[in-house]
């Protein structure tokens, strides 16, 4: 056991995974001699050599297409996009081939690649480096969409997406990579890629997000304590399938729910939280269901970020308001 | 056998102008402000890859005699054995079209000695990554002619023969798209160790312009994997010409800037097409790296079965010489010459494959009704929640 930032937990984890099985390739822009821009894949080259480890020619739809091909030849590719934006690049091959080939076989062809991606505003990059485009991709049957907000969560899910035989979109928050330690243990452990995390307890509300939200969900729960006022924080964990079994079990107790994402508003996570629980658990609830996110506007211009992502402030105020009405 | 090395000789004879120009500049200096003659290069940087490869002409004469004498009687006949099948087939879809019993189909007719000329250099072990014009040369690999109308229709046993261990994946929709796919299973065949295999793809004119064209060749060439990329150029990608996909003179030419040797050849000649198409497999398969082959080719007829209408963007004109290169004839007069051929032999052929196709049409007519609750447990490995939940939903239906 070791406090691991959330970057070196990945690290440890795709470390691990190479380990552990001698047909994962970690391959993309970068992520080998260099060991990625924000070093995710340090030292693995040279541990594993460039076979395993090797940078691509800077294309993201070839990278995607080679892990097709990849897999079908009998890999296990975990291919990095080095920005969620630039999956723009590469959607026919998650959308319309990898996330496909299981269904088009009947079962019989399996496509295990894992498609590790950092996203998240907050750190002030260039244009489309910090989108959360999620609410893209949670639509594609056939692909899980996933994303860790915690060390500990980051690297037994990393291991699980390598070891899942589905293709997976692992989202690792840019501005928790170096943020934030928690105890990781050392060697193999997995987390479950579709089970939400209470990730504190609480009897009045009950805050549902996942990523950098939820560490602003969790400031909003310790002020509101002093108040008396009970949070109940969900990580979602996995955006695709949503464990609403998690989400009904908490709002039984609280009646009460805000849903809080990162990314704009319009369809997407929050929506389909929101839409579920109004299918199937609406008698549950005495208010009606909040929703903290992002404007539909563009992703703004760096310098305006802390104007536009939401945070804890936000929530704060939704909650008080949901607590009111 | 044809040098594949050529192509890379290319760049280096472009290095080669490049320096010549500076000579020539600066002995012109006095009359011109240019450094470099953009003109001169432009006008000759397609030169290499204008000499398309050819067996016999479109009037059936052997043009080349050393070429020619490589084939046994025995494997002329069986090239034209094989256009004859292709053009049947042809035949019978169209006819199985108008009668409703297809659904999206891409015709073939006219494209038989590219499409069977290159089936014919596959081995066994190679992997296949077709496009939707491919049925043809995917049936050679091993998938039957069911599976074909049946991918036709739209029914999940149309991929049969991937669970029966044909390396061929499916006749890719997304132009462009097999190209990249077919860049990681060379580069997995090349880290499997397995010798004497290649990955095979075909695209037409239009695939050249797609993004994925290049990144294809140019992930295969950077990782020196052994893929063969053919570009079957049929002159149309459904109503848009060839010339305006492109200002480069020639397909082939794609390849020089990611390394990747090209060659043309007479796409209606089998003899050419098959030679050129196995020099490119052998050179691949060797651990050269990728190679490019552009066939020379027509579509006889409409893009699809689904009401294209040619007469709609090119004229009668355009069409006649490509109609007088039909690839059938000029190998049915070379085996006739030979007393290999005759007509009667053929119309045999032709019922007896025809025959064929409408009991496959029979058999495809039976596959099973579908259930969406199969397509929903062949979602994910383990079904998530919702998709189980749905899955109970859909037999509850079924079950009535």
């Amino acid at each position: 056991m070791a406090k691991l930032t959330y970057i070196k937990a990945i690290t440890d984890g795709l470390d691990q995974v190479l380990q552990d099985d001698p047909k994962t390739l970690i391959f993309g822009e970068d992520v080998g001699k260099n060991g990625g821009v924000f070093r995710t894949t340090v030292g693995l080259q040279d541990k594993y050599g460039t076979d395993r480890v090797f940078d691509t020619p800077l294309a993201e739809s070839g990278i995607l297409g080679l892990s097709i091909g990849l897999a079908l030849t009998g890999w296990r590719p975990i291919p990095e996009i080095q920005f969620m934006g630039f999956t723009m690049e590469a959607v026919d091959s998650i959308g319309g081939q990898m996330s496909r080939n299981r269904f088009r076989m009947s079962g019989d062809v399996s496509m295990p690649i894992t498609i590790r991606t950092p996203f998240g505003g907050g750190t002030h990059t260039a244009e489309l480096h910090g989108d959360s485009l999620e609410n893209l991709f949670v639509g594609i049957p056939g692909l899980r969409v996933v994303t860790p907000a915690n060390p500990y969560d980051a690297k037994g899910m990393v291991i699980s997406a390598v070891e899942n035989n589905d293709p997976v979109l692992f989202m690792e928050n840019l501005k928790l990579y170096r943020s934030m330690k928690d105890e990781v243990p050392d060697g193999h452990y997995t987390v479950p890629l579709d089970k939400a995390k209470v990730a504190r307890e609480g009897s009045d509300i009950t805050i549902v997000a996942y990523s950098a939200e939820v560490n602003e969900a969790l400031k909003v729960a310790d002020k509101l304590e002093k108040e008396n006022i009970s949070v109940e924080v969900i990580d979602l964990r996995s955006l695709s399938p949503i464990d609403t079994e998690t989400i009904f079990n908490s709002i039984d107790k609280t009646h009460k729910v805000v849903v809080a994402q990162e990314a704009q508003k319009m369809a997407g996570v929050g929506a389909q939280v929101a839409s579920a629980v109004a299918e199937d658990d609406i008698m549950s609830l005495d208010a009606p269901i909040g929703r903290v996110s992002a404007p539909d506007s563009v992703f703004p211009f760096a310098m305006a970020e802390n104007d536009w992502l939401p945070n804890a402030d936000d929530i704060e105020a939704k909650v008080r308001e949901i607590l009111n009405y | 056998m044809l040098n594949f090395k050529c192509g890379l000789e290319v760049i280096y004879l472009c290095i080669t102008s490049l320096a010549l120009q500076e000579r020539k500049v600066l002995s012109m200096a006095a009359k011109s402000k240019h450094v470099v003659d953009f003109e001169n290069i432009k006008s000759t940087m397609s030169d290499p890859y204008k000499k398309p490869v050819q067996v016999i002409d479109e009037t059936g004469k052997i043009v080349n005699q050393e070429l020619f004498d490589r084939f046994s009687d025995d494997e002329l006949v069986t090239l034209m054995e094989k256009m004859v099948w292709e053009r049947a087939l042809h035949e019978q879809t169209m006819n199985f079209s108008r009668q409703g019993r297809l659904g999206f189909y891409a015709p073939t007719l006219g494209e038989e000695a590219s499409e069977m000329g290159i089936a014919h250099a596959m081995k066994k072990q190679d992997y296949l990554f077709p496009a939707y014009r491919d049925l043809p040369q995917l049936i050679q690999h091993g998938a039957t002619v069911k599976e074909g109308f049946l991918w036709s229709k739209g029914h999940y046993q149309c991929y049969d023969y991937v669970r029966r261990g044909v390396r061929a994946w499916i006749p890719q929709i997304i132009i462009g798209a097999q190209y990249v796919q077919c860049a990681g299973a060379a580069l997995g065949i090349k880290k499997n160790d397995e010798k004497d295999t290649v990955a095979y793809v075909f695209t037409g004119d239009g695939g050249t312009s797609q993004g994925d064209f290049y990144e294809g060749i140019n992930f295969a060439s950077s990782f020196q994997a052994p893929a063969v990329f053919f570009v079957q150029n049929n002159g149309w990608a459904i109503s848009v010409p060839r010339k305006t996909q492109t200002a480069a003179e020639t397909l082939a030419q794609k390849g020089v800037a990611s390394g990747v040797p090209g060659v043309q050849v007479d796409g209606m000649d089998i003899l050419a097409t098959y030679l050129v198409a196995k020099d490119a497999r052998d050179f691949a398969a060797a651990g050269n790296g990728p190679a490019l082959v552009e066939t020379l080719t027509y579509r006889f007829g409409a893009h699809s079965s689904a009401g294209d209408d040619p007469s709609r963007y090119r004229t009668k004109e355009e069409e006649k010489p490509w109609f007088d290169r039909d690839p059938l004839i000029r190998l049915r007069k070379v085996l006739t010459d030979k007393k290999l051929w005759d007509q009667d032999k053929e119309d045999k052929l032709v019922a007896q494959y025809k025959d064929q196709f409408k009991q496959d049409m029979k058999d495809a007519e039976a596959a099973p009704k579908q259930k969406v609750s199969d397509f929903l447990k062949h979602t994910f490995e383990v079904p998530t929640p919702d998709v189980a939940a749905q899955i109970k939903e859909f037999e509850a239906k079924e079950s009535k």
